[in-house]
């Protein structure tokens, strides 16, 4: 089974970078989110493998596409500068391999010897688990992200919100406050009989 | 009997028997619940034509019968409806993209089935009983945009793209405050676990011991997000007829559109159950235990609540006007996700206290 995700990640991801068409380039990356989800979820880490398929494939990526289809991109203009970016690209490539390896395969951090997890018990709950360690250990960590987070989203609507000066916005509670007195005038009139149409008068 | 028919393909496969046979148990599983469900969603459709028929005081669709059966007319509307749809042509229009043309539909009904793997129908009868069952549903019920994403910009036409736009932007905004109605669930149930989460519900007080008397603003928002997720009016922007034809399926035809509207009410169905289960108690019953058949917790009352629920749906198409594009945005981003984040704070507080009595 790993090695069925392993290669449909593995392509996904190639195909990220070597699709003609941005859309489909989007929607590569969305399926090496969903392999990539599955194998954590074979490693028994359900809570990750599902909160990435919510996170990034049911939100993050669905903007992404919501901003690259409407976008006007000129496909040889983008291809332009593959050549001169490859060799940068190829070195950062290279290096993060590297990096990699030395993890996993130099002894020094002691990955190779550590003993492999006991499987998980019956009832155990990943989320719970979780859970529990986020909100007592790594409470203030955790806080601290969160506060870090929403720093960047105030900073980011503070610097995108304008108030367009003659824009046709209206207030929803002014729109609800309106009373009929204020629009319509009901006048009492008497009724008035219409006079009978002549022959030949078509009204 | 069943043991005899058995020994043959045992007997074939040898030591792969036991990954065949799970396997070929799963794919029955799966059929036993999907199955009746398309029939479900068929006769929805009926059920919708009719309820808003009477709610208009028209007749609805009162031809086509069974036989010739008189007092059947209209039951084989959906049939003929699917005939109809299954023998016409599929147009793919000229510059679309073929492939992710055909692949939308697809993506469209996917989730929306997938999502019925961990639903429970009774104590015991789920497909799949994890864990993490409603993050699971929050995922799948996430991935239901992408099959209106693709399609919009597959159909290479300028309505179906606007209304792909209008639906993604819809449903990943109340997807935040359907999510978090469900956070609020699940600190009332202690669960993740659907199944834990009707049992927590379980209480002396019948139908007050149910979640949507704790949670009632969570539910409203969970129910009215529901109506928009699911693209039905008063939301139905993505589609509405007197902007953009059809919205995002404008350009598909027969089987592909029959598959996106199979994918609507779907989860349309899906959403009420889950509203029954997360809110309503479930399969639990209203009345107290000593009245018998009627006190029994059962399948039944499941169902039951599921269909008050989807005919409260199609009570909304027959009375409300569609809303506004902005007032869409503004009731999700400005009303709903503010009204849940501060319920949950609430309820948090509100569970410290001894004034919380929803516990088992």
């Amino acid at each position: 089974m790993f090695w069925f995700f392993a290669t449909i990640l593995v392509f996904a991801a190639l195909r990220v970078i070597t699709a003609r068409n941005p859309v489909h380039a989007a929607l590569f990356l969305v399926l090496a989110f969903c392999t990539s989800a599955g194998i954590w979820i074979q490693l028994e880490a359900e809570f990750l493998g599902i909160a990435l398929i919510l996170v990034y494939v049911g939100a993050v990526m669905v903007l992404f596409l919501f901003v690259v289809m409407m976008l006007d991109i000129n496909l040889t203009r983008l291809r332009e500068g593959f050549w001169s970016y490859l060799p940068v690209g190829a070195v950062v490539a290279v290096l993060l391999i590297l990096e990699m390896m030395v993890y996993l395969i130099q002894p020094y951090f002691g990955l190779v010897e550590a003993p492999r997890p006991d499987a998980a018990v019956a009832g155990y709950s990943n989320t719970k688990e979780l859970g529990r360690l986020i909100y007592t250990d790594y409470v203030y960590p955790f806080e601290l992200a969160a506060v870090i987070l929403l720093v960047a989203i105030v900073a980011a609507i503070a610097l995108t919100l304008r108030h367009r000066k003659h824009g046709k916005y209206i207030d929803p509670a002014a729109q609800i406050n309106v009373r009929r007195e204020d629009r319509v005038r009901i006048v009492s009139m008497p009724s008035v009989k219409k006079e009978t149409p002549k022959d030949g008068d078509p009204s | 009997m069943l043991d005899s028919l058995l020994a043959y393909p045992q007997e074939l496969l040898g030591p792969w028997w036991p990954s065949v046979s799970s396997v070929v148990w799963t794919l029955v599983k799966i059929l036993i619940i999907v199955v009746p469900l398309m029939l479900c969603v068929a006769y929805l459709t009926l059920w919708e034509r009719k309820l808003i028929g009477f709610m208009q005081i028209r007749i609805g669709p009162n031809r086509t019968t069974f036989f010739g059966i008189s007092w059947l007319a209209g039951f084989a509307q959906p049939i003929a409806d699917g005939l109809k749809l299954l023998v016409k042509e599929i147009i793919v229009p000229t510059g679309s993209n073929k492939f992710l043309f055909v692949l939308a539909p697809i993506m469209a009904i996917m989730p929306a089935l997938a999502a019925w793997a961990v639903v429970p129908f009774s104590p015991e009868l789920v497909l799949s009983n994890i864990d993490a069952s409603l993050l699971y549903l929050l995922a799948m019920t996430s991935l239901g945009v992408y099959g209106v994403i693709i399609a919009g910009w597959a159909s290479n036409s300028k309505y179906a793209f606007l209304g792909a736009l209008r639906s993604a932007a819809q449903i990943v905004s109340y997807e935040i405050a359907m999510g978090f109605a469900l956070v609020g669930v699940l600190m009332a149930a202690q669960s993740l676990n659907l199944g834990e989460i009707v049992k927590a519900q379980q209480g002396s007080a019948g139908l007050f011991s149910w979640f949507w008397i704790p949670l009632f603003p969570l539910f409203m928002t969970y129910v009215i997000s529901g109506v928009a997720e699911t693209n039905r009016a008063p939301f139905d922007v993505a589609e509405g007829e007197s902007e953009i034809v059809a919205g995002f399926h404008v350009e598909y035809s027969g089987m592909t559109f029959a598959v996106f509207f199979l994918a609507e009410y779907a989860n349309m169905i899906l959403i009420s159950m889950l509203t029954a289960i997360l809110f309503l108690g479930g399969w639990l019953s209203p009345f107290p235990a000593s009245w018998g058949v009627l006190g029994a917790s059962s399948f039944g009352w499941l169902i039951l609540k599921a269909f008050i629920v989807v005919s409260t749906f199609i009570w909304f198409r027959a009375t409300f006007p569609r809303y506004r594009y902005d007032q869409i945005m503004r009731l999700g981003w400005k009303v709903f996700i503010p009204v849940t984040l501060v319920w949950i704070v609430i309820l948090g507080a509100w569970m410290q206290t001894s004034l919380w009595i929803w516990w088992k």
